[in-house]
């Protein structure tokens, strides 16, 4: 159907690749990750993923390295690396 | 003359301020110019463009520029995106602030390290190497009618004391240095 | 100097030396309150800025200080003016003599800051005169000579002028500053007791009360006519002004080669030298245009420019705004006093970019309609693409 009014619904990747943003990427020590999802909870973009089977991994497609991230894991295991 | 310009670069990384910069050096050279800035909200970090005109005769249009003769790209990640060439005109130039010299072919292209040259003149914040005064330089040496001396009176009238030094060295550097 | 749009406004202000600042921010209008807001905190400006929480006791406080004397600048937009709007008629059928900068913008929704001029000229019954800039430049002279005419005591009626969002307002344009001395001799203190409404304590009087049918219609009748002989201060204030500047300059429509004209273009704002570019190329390639500027929107200088266009072929008109039900508000307006067709045309809205060869277009596009004997029935949405 044609819209009748400009709508959004909610879609991935609905602000455009906001990974061209960053100028720090967070880079995550997986082996160290405690699995506590504050990471993911914090996150404004919705740019770290919760995977089925537990695993958590960041989307560079979105992340706009805010650091926001880095700044809560309590174990310190999510780095700002400087993009190239 | 009629000559029209795009600035690719971040949110925050200073394009506005460096398109209105030089039009006021061509304005003390006795052109005309106009600055045209991003057009809605600044978001740092974000690709952006800003854009000038600058002509030897009053410019009365508005419209935004989308043949531009020459395209400035502040960031060296940019270099290779599709979205910095796009319109540009048959034999136009590409100043680029990048270490090296990327592969472009297809137009005129002139490289300034303007990054080394903003942190060697101690102008970073944040983090960030303020690169506004080096494009300035670089843009101003390849549009070829804007004297050193117009470049030290505009960025002096922006910032006074030993910041706007640094910020005049870093002009004048980049001037030099373009190729 | 190398001025925005905006700043532009601010510094006419302060060269008008207007005395009291009311305003509340709003994107694209923002910088100008800033500006005005550091010029005063500077103590380059002898003014008292006056914040307040929300457009309407923005226009609330000028008209308060123009009934104690003060010369009051505010500036708005779209919404802001929206919201503003019931003491914008206040200010309009008080006759208090306030000028107000309008950066045009799209009213939501969907929620845009992009160009449109459909907010100011919803205001157009409100009682004041309206006008609409080219450049920053003009926005410059436009903030001067507004006061000029908003104080003449043939008018007495505040004045608001419009700056097409982002293109004018936030593009930065050489613009030429008068010296103070030459500003004061073309625009005088404001004296208190020409005012209409002046609140002296010694003489005490009410304003805004209750007035019966019976006698209405006759204080408006009294702003009509105020508003029949604006037209002529609107044209001494342009033509003093382009003495003392040096420049051209213009006060109800802009006449751009439609002496010879076989086709002439009708537009307003910061397009408006796209236009004349569009114009000047056509001509190249022998098409005879020309182009009518409104500078002036209230009063309508309509008679004016049938005098100027009245046996010119095909006339095309250029809205960036739209009246539900009606037009394009300027198109339509211009056909009331045009016996020939007029090929309106809707173009821009929400700020899509206008561009020389759009102008080329619309002209041509005119000229290929009246060539088919089309008439004026249809109005053409300029580039209307499909909805999704």
């Amino acid at each position: 159907m044609k819209a009748k009014v400009a709508i959004s619904k909610a879609s991935e990747g609905a602000s455009g690749m906001t990974g061209m943003w960053r100028i720090k990427r967070p880079v995550m020590d997986e082996g160290k990750c405690n699995k506590c999802l504050m990471c993911w909870l914090y996150c404004p973009e919705a740019a770290i993923v919760r995977g089925k089977d537990g695993r958590i991994w960041i989307t560079y497609e979105y992340c706009k390295g805010c650091g926001i991230c880095s700044e809560v894991c309590p174990t310190k295991v999510i780095k700002m690396v400087k993009e190239v | 003359m009629f000559v029209e310009i795009r600035l690719h670069g971040r949110g925050g990384q200073g394009i506005v301020t460096a398109a209105e910069m030089v039009i006021e050096a061509v304005t003390l050279q006795d052109y005309y110019g106009q600055s045209i800035p991003i057009f809605g909200a600044e978001r740092r970090g974000a690709p952006v463009t800003s854009s000038a005109r600058v002509s030897d005769r009053p410019i009365r249009r508005h419209s935004q520029i989308y043949n531009p003769d020459i395209v400035a790209i502040f960031d060296p990640l940019f270099v290779y995106r599709q979205e910095v060439m796009a319109g540009l005109k048959e034999g136009g130039s590409i100043i680029v602030n990048h270490k090296q010299r990327p592969d472009i072919q297809k137009f005129k292209l002139f490289v300034v390290d303007a990054t080394r040259i903003a942190m060697e003149n101690g102008l970073v914040v944040a983090g960030w190497a303020v690169v506004n005064t080096a494009m300035l330089g670089a843009i101003s040496k390849i549009l070829g009618i804007v004297s050193k001396e117009s470049l030290e009176k505009v960025v002096r009238k922006r910032w006074g004391g030993d910041l706007g030094e640094r910020n005049i060295r870093a002009t004048l550097q980049a001037f030099e240095e373009v190729s | 100097m190398i001025l925005t749009g905006n700043h532009a406004v601010s510094y006419g202000v302060k060269a008008a030396r207007a005395e009291v600042v009311a305003a509340y921010p709003i994107t694209p209008q923002t910088q100008i309150i800033e500006k005005l807001a550091e010029l005063i905190a500077k103590g380059e400006m002898n003014a008292r800025y006056i914040r307040v929480e929300s457009e309407h006791s923005a226009m609330t406080a000028c008209i308060s200080a123009e009934a104690c004397g003060a010369r009051a600048f505010t500036a708005t937009s779209s919404h802001g003016l929206a919201y503003m709007s019931e003491m914008v008629f206040w200010a309009g059928l008080g006759r208090f003599p306030v000028t107000m900068a309008v950066v045009t913008r799209t009213l939501a929704p969907p929620w845009s800051i992009w160009n449109e001029h459909t907010d100011i000229l919803a205001q157009r019954d409100s009682g004041w005169i309206m006008m609409m800039c080219e450049s920053a430049q003009e926005a410059y002279d436009t903030a001067i000579q507004a006061f000029r005419i908003a104080e003449d005591e043939r008018v007495l009626q505040p004045v608001m002028y419009g700056l097409d969002s982002f293109s004018l307002s936030h593009t930065a344009e050489n613009v030429d500053l008068l010296d103070q001395g030459v500003v004061d001799g073309y625009l005088p203190r404001l004296d208190p007791s020409k005012l209409p409404v002046y609140i002296d304590p010694d003489r005490p009087i009410t304003f805004g009360n209750l007035l019966g049918p019976d006698r209405m219609m006759e204080f408006r009748h009294l702003i009509k006519e105020a508003f029949d002989r604006a037209e002529r201060v609107i044209d001494e204030a342009a033509a003093e002004y382009s003495k003392i500047a040096g420049r051209p300059q213009t006060g109800l429509f802009e006449n751009y080669r439609c002496s010879d004209a076989e086709v002439v273009a009708v537009a307003t704002g910061a397009s408006s030298g796209d236009v004349k570019d569009a114009v000047d190329g056509l001509r190249d390639k022998g098409v005879k245009a020309g182009m009518i500027r409104l500078k002036t929107i209230r009063p309508f200088p309509g008679e004016e420019i049938k005098e100027a266009i009245g046996g010119v072929k095909v006339v095309a008109t250029i809205d960036r705004d739209y009246s539900f039900g009606f037009g394009g508000i300027l198109g339509r307006e211009l056909s009331a006093y045009l016996s020939g067709d007029v090929f309106r045309y809707i173009a821009g809205l929400g700020g899509r970019d206008l561009t020389i060869e759009d102008f080329e277009g619309i002209i041509n596009g005119a000229l290929q309609r009246a060539e088919e004997g089309k008439g004026d029935a249809e109005e053409v949405w300029w580039g209307l693409k499909e909805v999704e």
